[in-house]
């Protein structure tokens, strides 16, 4: 008998690896979250900088009152989904506040950001049409293309000549669609969305930015990448999560087309699975009040952003990317380093994450943070001495 | 008519700096399982292969290629299609 797992030993052998050289750096138990920004792992108090809450919105008592109201309301599950079972007035309240705080006409939301991606794309594309995605996609985006079915054709990272090339190359007689990301979650960079609209003069396609990191993040009103280049009127369709800046699960697909409404009928990630639960559609609707109503939680953001970049690229890192966003990326030399001066840092106190490929573009090696609204100056701070200590000797 | 045997050279001329183990490539390598290289890898390789002949290698079909000679029986069938 062929045993099925055979064909993973391999990953065993490199996990049991990081074993030895350590603790798990890929599921490290948090016994009690103190804060947004803290957690007591073991018996030690750790200051977090791996989590993706950028708005550090976790404990925001109005959201937790939200989700403490919805569960005493609607209980504690939806028990199937929107098609089968109807949908919640909080499910179909939340996409009305979305639509609004993006400016949209139409918005979607899904259980979770990796099926909304899923559910997207695959709504979106279908067996004659192309998708071109760019090299550093996320892996939902990469999983939600092979579900569409669609021919995929993938082009260098944030690079519009290159996609040009590949557009000249394809002789398609179905319909286009260009995927990019608001801020690349590994190194932190993010699209130049003008280089590729500009590409809508000479190739016909639709355009979708996937928001995931961007969300509440960029631009003035904290819509995403469109929001922060002023172009959202060329961006056809947005994908988010409200894993991150709105600190609840779910995910989003939002855009003006007068037959979006359609896709709810066309996206078996979204028609067979169980829809949001009541308290996290409640906190995320909580969430989305308190992003617009505090657009100083964005700034705070941004100033810890800066603060950690520069103390970082000022110790001689070699950074992910050569611009600031709230994704900051150190490049390591190997995997059995990224390891060890991951263990160091989580020694010194502080969690990170260790990101090895083939979850990195370019298989890199990284110690990735990321920032949050609710750290304070001297949390900030205190990272970057950490990593002085623990990964400079 | 490009031959087969053009178009392997290149490909493992390609597959150089994804050979760092400078293994002996032949017709009969499978990419993914011989050389020490991960699923983001051979796409990396993939864009190399696309942008030397100046074709399309869709992911789609790339998922169905193994070996060299299977990259090189595609590469051809594009290349003499145009």
């Amino acid at each position: 008998m062929v045993d099925l797992l055979d064909k993973h030993r391999g990953i065993a052998d490199r996990f049991q690896r990081m074993l030895d050289m350590g603790i798990n750096g890929l599921g490290v138990t948090n016994d009690k979250m103190i804060s947004p920004t803290r957690a007591v792992v073991g018996n030690r108090e750790i200051l977090l900088a791996g989590t993706n809450n950028y708005m550090g919105i976790t404990f925001d008592p109005r959201c937790i009152a939200a989700g403490q109201k919805a569960l005493a309301e609607f209980g504690t599950g939806t028990t199937g989904s929107r098609i089968a079972n109807g949908s919640f007035a909080m499910h179909k309240e939340l996409e009305k506040e979305l639509a609004s705080f993006l400016d949209l006409q139409h918005c979607i939301v899904f259980t979770t950001g990796y099926q909304a991606n899923l559910g997207m794309l695959s709504g979106l594309a279908g067996p004659k049409d192309t998708i071109y995605l760019d090299a550093d996609s996320h892996s939902s985006i990469y999983d939600g293309c092979t579900l569409s079915g669609a021919k995929l054709v993938r082009f260098r990272h944030n690079d519009a000549e290159d996609l040009a090339k590949r557009m000249s190359r394809d002789d398609t007689e179905g319909g286009r669609l260009v995927v990019l990301e608001g801020i690349y979650s590994m190194l932190g960079d993010r699209a130049p969305l003008k280089d590729f609209v500009d590409l809508k003069k000479k190739f016909e396609f639709q355009l979708l930015v996937d928001d995931a990191h961007s969300f509440g993040v960029l631009g003035p009103h904290g819509r995403g990448l469109g929001d922060e280049a002023g172009l959202e009127k060329d961006v056809d369709f947005v994908i988010g999560t409200f894993s991150k800046s709105v600190g609840a699960i779910g995910g989003f697909g939002a855009g003006n087309h007068p037959l979006f409404e359609t896709l709810r009928y066309a996206m078996r990630p979204y028609m067979f699975t169980a829809s949001s639960s009541p308290a996290s559609i409640a906190t995320s609707i909580a969430a989305l009040r308190v992003l617009k109503a505090e657009p100083e939680r964005r700034a705070k953001l941004w100033a810890n952003s800066e603060r950690l970049y520069k103390g970082l690229k000022g110790l001689g890192f070699d950074m992910g990317c050569d611009v600031v966003s709230p994704v900051i990326a150190v490049k390591m030399p190997d995997e059995l380093s990224t390891i060890a001066k991951w263990n160091a840092l989580f020694q010194g106190g502080v969690y990170v994450n260790m990101a090895v490929p083939p979850g990195t573009p370019n298989r890199l090696c990284l110690l990735r943070c990321s920032v949050s609204a609710a750290h304070t100056s001297e949390d900030i701070d205190r990272i970057i001495g950490i990593f002085k200590d623990a990964v400079l000797n | 008519m490009t031959e087969i045997s053009d178009i392997v050279p290149v490909l493992v001329g390609l597959l150089k700096p994804f050979n760092p183990e400078n293994l002996s490539l032949t017709e009969a390598t499978d990419i993914l399982a011989e050389l020490n290289i991960d699923s983001v890898g051979v796409l990396d390789f993939i864009m190399e292969v696309e942008d030397h002949f100046d074709i399309e290698i869709p992911m789609n079909v790339v998922s169905n290629i193994r070996t060299v000679g299977e990259l090189a029986a595609y590469v051809q069938s594009q290349l003499n299609k145009a």
